[in-house]
C-alpha cells in the first residue's frame, strides 16, 4: 500500500506543510520503487549480463556473441511462451522436448526423404504439432487426467515415435530456405556494408512504434481518469529502452544483420503479448488459473480453453523443433533433450506461480534470456556441462525462493 | 458424586468483534442423551469446540466440570484422554485407508519392535464394528462404504478411545432415513451401556425420539433446558427464534409485476451417488420486482437447487423445466444460463466467487467480457471505467479498482461479486447467503442493493440460513426441507414459527 501514490498525496494535502517539489520527488521515488519491485526480474537479467560481461572481459557483449545468444536460445524462448500460458492456467507440459524432436524428425522426412517443398514441409510439421496438442489436450481437458501424467506419457510416446520416424538414423542436408529458420539472417538488401542499414532501419521503426504505442496507451488511460506514472519517469523508461534497442541493433548490424529466428520470436512475442494482455481468451486463462470454480461459474468454457492451450503448445513445440533442426541442419534422436525443463525454468524464473493464475509472456522471455545468458556466459568461461547444470538449477531455486520471500513480505497470504 | 457427568458453568467465548457465547450453562446427566438445538450460527458448534478443547483453556472464561473435576483442556487430545469424543459433521476419515486403519489412526495397535500388529488391529476393529452393528470387513476401504456406515465407523473409533461422553454434530444431516434410524437406535443402545451422548440437531422428530433433555441456544445464550416430558415442537421453535426484528432492514415498497422466472419439477441427484435425490421436484416462481426467499436448514438442498439450475453446476440426472417470461429456457451450461438472463452469486465467495489473485476490475468484468471487447480484444479502459463506476455506486471500499480482491473485507468482496453479476445484466439474480460473514453495516448496504435490483424490475431469489434476514427483506418465502418445497408464505403470513415448521417438515414415511 505504501508504494502507491494516492495515500502519500492525500497525506500531503491534509498536512499541507510539505512543499510541492518534495511531494513530486517522493511520488517519483515511490514510482521508481514500485517499478523496481515489478521489474525485479529485469534487473536480475541486467545483473547476470553485467556479471558475465565483466568475467568474460566483454566477450559476452561482442556483436557475434549477441547474435549467437538469440539464435542459440530461440527455441527455448518459443517454448517458454507456450509454457508460461500452460502454467498460468495451472497445468504443466513435460512433453515439449520430445514433441520438438518428433516434429523435427517428421520435417526431415518431409523435406529431405520425400523432397517436398520447404514451405509445405513446414506447414505439415506445424499441423502435426497441432495434432499432438489435440491428443494431449483431449486427455487433459475432456477426460480429466492431470496434465502432469498426460504429458509425462507424451514425453515417452513422442520420444519413441521420433526414433521410429528416424529409423535409427539421422536425417540431414535440409533445403537452404528451411535452414534459414535457424541460421538465416535478413541483411544486405542495400549491398554488403560494414553496418547493415536494414537492421538499423527496422530497429528505428520498432523504437518509433514503441514510443507512439506507449504514448497512446498513456493518453488513453489519462482520458479515462486512471492514474498514470509521472511523465519524467515515463520518458526516462522510454529513453532507457531506446538505448537498449539501439545498442542491440548496432551489435546485430555490425555482425550479420537480423537473425530470422529473432523475427519469428518478435512476431510471437507481439501476438502472444496481446493475447495474454488484451484478449478475452487471455483473461479466461488467468481466470481459470486463479480460481477454476469461479471461472466456471462465470460462464467460462474451461475445458475448451484448456484444450486450446495444449493445441497451441503443440504448435509452438513443433516450431521450436523446426528451428532447432534447421539450426543443426540435422534431425536426430537426441534433439530436444531437456528442452521442457529449460522452458519450465524460464516461466518460473520469469515470475509464474506454480499454483497458476500468475505469470507473463514478458517475464517468461526474460527468464529464458537469463538462462540463455547463463548458458552462453558459462560456455565462454569454459565451464563444463556438469557445472552449468548445477548453476542453472541453483538459479531456478533462488529465483523462486526470492519470489516467495517477496510475496510473504508484502503480506500476500 | 452428582448425577451430572458434565457441567459447563458460565462459558463466555469472544472472537474479535463478536461475542459467540455469553454466559452459557449446560448440565448433562450421566447416562442420558442430551440434545442441543439452535439456529445456524447460534453458537452450538462453538460450545462443543470449547468442550472438546479445539478452543483451549484460556481462550474462554468459565469452568468445565467433567466427572466432578474441573478440567482445562489444552487440545483435543486432552479431552479424548478423559473420554470426551466429538464427531464432526464433516467426517474425519481417510478415504483410502481401511476401516480398521481409520479406527486406530494415531492409536495404532502395536506388537513387538513397535511395528503394527495387523491381526490385533483387525480383530479389535471387528469387535468394535459388532458393537455399533456394522457388518463390514475391517479391511474394507472407507471410500467403498456409504456415508451412513462411515458415521458408524466414527462411532466405533470413539468407542476404541473408551468414550464416556460422545458428542455428535448434526449426525444425520447427510444420511438417508434408514441410516438415520439406525444411527439413532445405536445412540439409544449406547446409552444402555452407560455412554452419555450430546447430539446437536435441529431435526425435531429425531430429538423427540432420542433425547432425554433438550437445551436451546440462541445468539450465544442458553434459553432454557427442557425435560423430555415437556418437549413440544412449538416450545422449541419459539425458543430458537424468539428475537426481535429491529430496524436492521432498509424500507422496501414492493412493486411486483408479471411472473418473470419459473422452475417446474426440478429434480437433481447427488453427483457421486446418482440414486440419492438431493433436489426433489422443486417448483418455484419469481415475479418482476419481487424478492423471493428460500428458507431451509443446512443440508436441505438450497445451494444444490440453485447451482443445478444455474448451468447444471451441481448434481447428476437433472430433470425439470425452466421458463423465462413464459418461454422455456435451457440452462445446461453456465454460459447458456447467463445468456438466458440468470445470475447466481455463490455462498462461498473465496472458493467459487472470486479470483483472489486478480484485482477488482478484472473480477467485475469476468462474466461479461463480451460486452467489453470487440474482435476478441478487451478494451481495458472501458473495463476500468465500468469497474470504477461500480466502486462508487456500490461503495466498495478500496483505493482503486486495481486493488487485489484478496485484500478486501468480506463485505467489500461480496460487493465485487454482486457488481460482477449486476453488470452481466440478468433478469433474475439468485443470491446464495448474500450476507454470510459480513458485518452488520455492510449487511444493510447489501440489503439496499437487493431492494434496488427489485425496484429495477428484476426478480431476486435470496437463499439464507438467517430467518430474520429473509423476513426482513423478502416479499414471499419458500421453505425447503429434504430437497422438497414444503410450502410458501407471503411475507404477511410468514413468521419464524410458521417457517421453521415448514423447514423441519419431514417426508411422509
Amino acid at each position: 500500500m505504501s508504494s502507491t501514490q494516492t495515500p502519500a498525496a492525500e497525506e500531503t494535502a491534509a498536512g499541507g506543510r510539505i512543499n510541492p517539489p518534495e511531494n513530486k520527488f517522493t511520488s517519483w521515488l515511490s514510482h521508481l520503487l514500485a517499478d523496481l519491485g515489478k521489474n525485479g526480474i529485469f534487473l536480475a537479467l541486467l545483473a547476470v549480463i553485467l556479471f558475465f560481461t565483466v568475467v568474460t572481459d566483454g566477450i559476452l557483449l561482442r556483436p557475434q556473441n549477441i547474435s549467437n545468444l538469440i539464435v542459440q536460445n530461440g527455441y527455448i524462448l518459443v517454448l517458454a511462451i507456450g509454457m508460461v500460458m500452460i502454467i498460468i492456467a495451472g497445468h504443466i507440459d513435460l512433453s515439449v522436448g520430445s514433441v520438438a524432436a518428433f516434429v523435427g524428425a517428421c520435417s526431415g522426412v518431409f523435406a529431405v526423404s520425400w523432397g517436398l517443398p520447404w514451405w509445405l514441409a513446414i506447414i505439415m510439421s506445424l499441423a502435426i504439432g497441432a495434432l499432438v496438442g489435440m491428443w494431449q489436450g483431449f486427455w487433459i481437458a475432456y477426460v480429466g487426467i492431470p496434465a502432469f501424467i498426460v504429458t509425462l506419457a507424451g514425453m515417452l510416446i513422442f520420444r519413441g515415435l521420433a526414433l521410429v520416424v528416424l529409423g535409427n538414423a539421422n536425417i540431414g542436408s535440409f533445403p537452404t530456405e528451411y535452414r534459414a529458420l535457424g541460421n538465416g539472417f535478413l541483411n544486405n538488401v542495400f549491398g554488403d556494408l560494414d553496418l547493415d542499414p536494414l537492421t538499423l532501419i527496422v530497429a528505428a521503426v520498432a523504437v518509433v512504434a514503441l514510443i507512439v504505442g506507449q504514448f497512446r496507451t498513456r493518453s488513453g488511460r489519462a482520458k479515462y481518469g486512471q492514474e498514470v506514472e509521472p511523465i519524467v519517469w515515463f520518458v526516462a523508461k522510454l529513453v532507457l529502452i531506446t538505448v537498449a534497442i539501439g545498442f542491440f541493433a548496432y551489435a546485430l548490424a555490425s555482425y550479420k544483420g537480423i537473425p530470422v529466428t529473432l523475427i519469428v520470436l518478435a512476431v510471437l512475442v507481439l501476438i502472444y503479448g496481446v493475447i495474454m494482455n488484451r484478449s478475452v481468451f487471455g483473461r479466461h486463462v488467468y481466470a481459470i488459473g486463479g480460481n477454476r470454480h469461479a471461472a466456471e461459474l462465470s460462464g467460462i468454457k474451461t475445458r475448451k480453453t484448456d484444450f486450446l492451450l495444449f493445441v497451441n503448445m503443440g504448435v509452438l513445440a513443433a516450431l521450436a523443433g523446426l528451428i532447432f533442426t534447421a539450426r543443426l541442419n540435422l534431425a536426430g534422436p537426441k534433439a530436444g533433450d531437456g528442452f521442457e525443463l529449460e522452458a519450465i525454468s524460464a516461466a518460473f524464473i520469469g515470475g509464474a506461480a506454480v499454483q497458476g493464475g500468475v505469470g507473463t509472456i514478458g517475464g517468461a522471455i526474460i527468464g529464458g534470456l537469463i538462462i540463455g545468458v547463463l548458458n552462453n556466459g558459462m560456455s565462454i568461461l569454459g565451464l563444463g556441462i556438469e557445472w552449468q547444470q548445477a548453476v542453472k538449477g541453483l538459479v531456478l531455486l533462488l529465483a523462486v525462493a526470492f519470489d516467495v520471500f517477496n510475496k510473504r513480505r508484502s503480506g500476500g497470504k | 458424586m452428582t448425577t451430572n457427568i458434565l457441567e459447563m458453568r458460565s462459558i463466555t467465548k469472544t472472537f474479535p468483534g463478536v461475542k459467540a457465547l455469553s454466559d452459557v450453562t449446560l448440565d448433562v446427566g450421566r447416562g442420558t442423551v442430551h440434545a442441543i438445538c439452535g439456529e445456524n450460527g447460534a453458537g452450538k458448534s462453538t460450545l462443543m469446540k470449547v468442550l472438546s478443547g479445539v478452543y483451549p483453556h484460556g481462550t474462554y472464561t468459565g469452568d468445565i466440570v467433567f466427572e466432578d473435576e474441573v478440567v482445562e483442556f489444552k487440545d483435543i487430545r486432552d479431552s479424548e484422554a478423559k473420554g470426551i469424543v466429538i464427531i464432526h459433521q464433516e467426517l474425519a476419515l481417510s478415504p483410502y485407508l481401511s476401516i480398521a486403519e481409520n479406527i486406530f489412526l494415531n492409536n495404532e495397535q502395536k506388537g513387538g519392535l513397535g511395528l503394527i500388529d495387523w491381526n490385533k488391529t483387525n480383530h479389535e476393529a471387528a469387535t468394535l464394528l459388532a458393537r455399533v452393528g456394522l457388518k463390514e470387513n475391517p479391511t474394507t476401504k472407507i471410500m467403498d462404504i456409504g456415508v451412513g456406515k462411515q458415521q458408524l465407523v466414527e462411532i466405533a473409533k470413539a468407542l476404541s478411545k473408551r468414550v464416556k461422553l460422545l458428542i455428535l454434530d448434526e449426525p444425520t444431516a447427510a444420511l438417508n432415513d434408514e441410516d438415520s434410524d439406525h444411527l439413532l437406535d445405536l445412540i439409544l443402545h449406547l446409552k444402555e451401556q452407560g455412554i452419555t451422548s450430546i447430539i446437536i440437531s435441529h431435526k425435531l422428530n429425531e430429538i423427540k425420539k432420542v433425547a432425554d433433555t433438550v437445551t436451546v441456544i440462541r445468539d450465544g445464550q442458553t434459553i432454557e433446558t427442557i425435560q423430555k416430558t415437556d418437549v413440544t415442537e412449538e416450545r422449541i421453535i419459539k425458543d430458537m427464534v424468539g428475537r426481535d426484528l429491529e430496524h436492521r432492514y432498509p424500507d422496501h415498497t414492493p412493486n411486483i409485476g408479471e411472473e418473470i422466472f419459473r422452475v417446474e419439477d426440478w429434480t437433481a441427484h447427488h453427483p457421486q451417488d446418482p440414486t440419492r435425490v438431493v433436489v426433489d421436484k422443486v417448483n418455484i416462481n419469481v415475479r418482476a420486482g419481487e424478492i423471493v426467499g428460500i428458507a431451509g436448514l443446512m443440508g436441505a438442498g438450497r445451494t444444490e437447487f440453485a447451482m443445478s439450475v444455474f448451468g447444471h453446476s451441481y448434481g447428476s440426472r437433472i430433470s425439470g423445466k425452466a421458463f423465462m417470461r413464459g418461454q422455456e429456457i435451457k440452462t445446461r451450461t453456465v454460459s447458456e444460463a447467463i445468456g438466458n438472463g440468470l445470475a447466481y452469486a455463490t455462498e462461498d465467495r473465496k472458493h467459487y466467487g472470486l479470483n483472489l489473485l486478480e484485482d477488482i476490475k478484472r473480477n467485475i468484468a469476468l462474466a461479461s467480457l463480451d460486452k467489453l471487447s470487440s474482435k476478441g480484444l478487451v478494451n481495458d479502459n472501458e473495463e476500468y471505467k465500468v469497474a470504477n463506476g461500480y466502486r462508487k455506486s456500490m461503495n466498495i471500499k478500496a483505493p482503486t479498482v486495481m486493488a487485489k480482491t484478496s485484500k478486501l473485507s468480506g463485505g467489500n468482496q461480496q460487493k465485487v461479486v454482486l457488481s460482477k453479476w449486476i453488470y452481466s445484466d440478468p433478469d433474475v439474480l439468485i443470491l446464495d447467503e448474500p450476507t454470510r460473514g459480513i458485518d452488520v453495516g455492510a449487511k444493510y448496504e447489501i440489503y439496499a442493493i437487493i431492494n434496488e435490483l427489485a425496484a429495477q424490475g428484476k426478480g431476486v431469489v435470496v437463499i439464507s440460513s438467517e430467518l430474520p434476514e429473509l423476513l426482513g427483506i423478502c416479499d414471499r418465502i419458500y421453505a425447503l426441507s429434504e430437497g422438497r418445497i414444503t410450502g410458501q408464505l407471503p411475507i404477511e403470513e410468514a413468521n419464524p414459527e410458521s417457517l421453521l415448521k415448514l423447514m423441519t417438515m419431514e417426508k411422509p414415511r
